[in-house]
């Protein structure tokens, strides 16, 4: 069975999504990922959806699924690149995903985990402090 | 003899006379718009479709039902759908439009009861009458449908315009962009709104989007709702919206409705909300120390 790969960078996850992304692959990343994060100690996770296409309510409530159970592991979860349509479809589907932080691209993705974690990660922090944290870190 | 050739041979023997008896008729009814009316263009017109409905009258099999849908009926249909065309162009009404049908009917009328006159079966001449009346009426409908529909099309066309000219997305800095909405938000144009909005974040690698408001009308709970898809679907993205541009009357909607725009950063006006991402950019704009030497 295809699988994803994650890369560790650091004290980082690196996860980057394919095109079609099978349910049965969603979930054994899923599975893997959480294992990897217990195994390398890692603090953060960044999961790279911009080659993905297509997204259902499945894949949705997936990455909420994935970013809340890294974060009871001790890391953050940040998803980046989400295309426009996706972004448009799981708002439709009722998904905002409130609990994820998300970033524009990897690069910056990596910038809000380090400075996040730096910091510390108060609860009730705006998208904007998340911007600002990645903008001094840059 | 047939009638569909009596009506015929009347068209035929009325030749230019009756054209420009017509055409006297047509431009005395035309009132207002007389000058907007080219009257070489408007005499070819006219001389066309009489030669259509010479074609319609000695071609139908049926001289009761005289038919102009077919492939007979292709000329006539041709010259009325330009008239029309142009007519509803112009700005001419519905009725100056079906007008260039309806007064053909008593020039054409009263040569056939010249004509007849040497017959005298009333029947028959009756007959003609209804069956000419008949063709008329529904040629007169061709047009007004016509005109009805490039008028529609007219409509249709501003209305897709009007929805690519109203989402400009502006680059007001750096990673700071600027939707100024204006009008009107419905479903259909927000989604264009939203659309492009994140397609500009994508290509500009933007962090903060600035949606202001200050050109919209009304703030119901639906446009409300709409805001919030799109500033939601804007932060799974990465970047964050704020909403500019509320007035006071916008403002006191927006509490009465018990919309909960909470999570939703807004300032009063894009000025302050320019303010506010360029300190997230880390920059300021303020007034320049005094210069030492006059320039």
């Amino acid at each position: 069975m295809e699988r994803i790969p994650v890369l560790l960078i650091g004290k980082t996850l690196l996860v980057t999504m394919q095109s079609d992304l099978h349910d049965k692959v969603a979930l054994a990343l899923q599975e893997e990922l959480a294992e990897r994060i217990i195994k390398t100690e890692a603090k953060g996770v960044v999961i790279d959806i911009s080659a993905l296409e297509i997204v259902d309510s499945f894949i949705g409530r997936l990455l909420a699924n994935t970013a809340e159970i890294s974060s009871l592991l001790g890391a953050r979860t940040v998803v980046v690149g989400m295309q426009p349509a996706i972004a448009i479809t799981l708002v439709e589907l009722g998904l905002g995903l409130q609990g994820i932080q998300t970033a524009l691209d990897v690069d910056r993705g990596i910038a809000l985990l380090a400075k996040g974690n730096e910091q510390g990660w108060g609860h009730g922090r705006s998208k904007l402090d998340d911007l600002d944290a990645i903008r001094r870190f840059k | 003899m047939r009638t569909e050739s009596r009506l015929s041979t009347v068209l035929a023997q009325g030749g230019d006379p009756l054209l420009e008896e017509w055409l006297r008729l047509l431009i005395a009814g035309t009132g207002a718009r007389k000058a907007l009316i080219v009257e070489s263009k408007l005499r070819e017109q006219c001389r066309e479709f009489l030669a259509a409905l010479t074609a319609i009258f000695s071609n139908s099999e049926n001289a009761a039902h005289l038919e102009f849908r077919g492939a007979i009926g292709e000329r006539a249909r041709d010259v009325l759908t330009q008239v029309s065309r142009e007519r509803g162009a112009l700005g001419f009404t519905p009725s100056e439009t079906a007008l260039f049908v309806f007064s053909l009917k008593s020039p054409v009328l009263a040569r056939l009861r010249a004509h007849s006159e040497k017959a005298v079966d009333s029947q028959v001449l009756f007959d003609d009458i209804v069956a000419f009346n008949d063709l008329l009426d529904r040629l007169g409908l061709f047009t007004t449908e016509i005109f009805q529909r490039s008028r529609e099309e007219v409509i249709l066309r501003q209305q897709q315009e009007m929805l690519e000219l109203s989402t400009p997305v502006v680059k007001l800095w750096d990673g700071i962009l600027a939707l100024p909405l204006i009008g009107t938000l419905d479903s259909a144009r927000t989604q264009v709104v939203m659309e492009s909005l994140l397609q500009e974040i994508v290509a500009t690698g933007s962090d903060i989007a600035i949606l202001d408001i200050t050109g919209v009308q009304t703030v119901d709970t639906l446009v409300a709702q709409h805001l919030m898809k799109t500033v939601q679907a804007a932060r799974l993205m990465g970047a964050e919206c704020i909403v500019s541009g509320i007035r006071p009357q916008i403002a006191q909607t927006i509490v009465h409705l018990g919309v909960d725009l909470g999570t939703i950063t807004t300032k009063a006006t894009l000025a302050d909300a320019f303010r506010l991402a360029l300190r997230h950019r880390g920059c300021a704009i303020g007034a320049l120390p005094a210069l030492a030497t006059p320039v």
